[in-house]
């Protein structure tokens, strides 16, 4: 009985075996066309989740090494630094800029007018990654920040020639830039008084 | 800067030697050619307003420039 029960069995596998053979075969191209699929330097790179918190560190030392003081202190201090737009003459009045851009990490850069607060557009820009060698990675925070400071101040022109413009309001609320507004002009009115341009009554 | 990184040190060196300069040169000109462009850190003339230099050439570099900082091209977002 028992040897019967064992060649049946054997029976049984030999059977079996080609449709085994087919599944096995299915799953190897399967994983062999997600390995095309998925370039090598992807599958190498591991996630560090400390990464990007050091890549940021770095960046802030960077930027607070670059740009002036009150820009840096405003950056810390606010989460955004101004940029005054240098393709208008300023007021020979009372020396004040034409207009000014907000910039924000990861955000499109804000123009408006500092005397007036009233918005003008939003400049889309980024900075990607051109050589491809991380894939789905972008600039630290600051390091956006910097990017955009460096572009700006040192050609402001070509920086907003490459930017998408839009007219406010398409990415960043206007009430929440207006609030940044009011914020800037109170952080100026207490480290200097209410000599800032925003600080200015209107 | 490095998207995913930040601040990557690429070459140093002391420009006045002609075997550092040419090294700094070729460094600069592949960072170029790979679309990155270069900005050096400078204070503006007559004030004490720090501000970026763009330069596209390595001549452009002011002789006092401690540093110079390559970034990807700017795109519309």
């Amino acid at each position: 009985m028992l040897l019967a029960l064992l060649a049946l069995a054997l029976v049984a596998s030999v059977l079996a075996l080609p449709s085994l053979l087919s599944v096995w075969s299915g799953w190897q191209k399967r994983r062999a066309g997600q390995r095309l699929r998925t370039p090598r330097r992807e599958r190498l790179e591991f996630h560090d989740p400390g990464r990007e918190r050091r890549a940021e560190q770095r960046a802030r030392e960077l930027l607070r090494s670059c740009v002036n003081g009150e820009e840096w202190a405003m950056y810390r201090d606010l989460g955004f630094i101004r940029v005054v737009g240098k393709l208008r003459p300023v007021d020979p009045a009372n020396g004040e800029p034409a207009y000014a851009y907000l910039v924000y990490p990861h955000r499109p850069i804000v123009a408006y007018v500092p005397k007036t607060r009233r918005l003008l557009s939003e400049y889309c820009v980024e900075f990607p990654d051109l050589t491809r060698a991380i894939s789905h990675s972008r600039l630290p925070d600051s390091d956006d920040v910097l990017a955009k400071w460096m572009a700006l101040t040192g050609d402001e022109e070509r920086l907003i020639r490459n930017a998408n413009m839009h007219l406010p309001g398409r990415q960043i609320d206007p009430g929440r830039v207006r609030r940044d507004l009011w914020r800037l002009a109170e952080w100026e009115r207490q480290r200097r008084g209410s000599d800032s341009f925003e600080a200015r009554p209107t | 800067m490095k998207p995913g990184y930040g601040e990557v040190l690429l070459a140093e060196g002391d420009p006045s030697t002609q075997e550092d300069e040419e090294r700094l040169v070729e460094e600069f000109r592949r960072q170029l050619d790979e679309g990155m462009w270069a900005a050096v850190p400078t204070v503006a003339p007559g004030t004490c307003r720090r501000e970026a230099q763009m330069v596209r050439d390595f001549t452009e570099i002011p002789p006092d420039a401690e540093r110079v900082i390559f970034f990807p091209r700017a795109a519309g977002g």
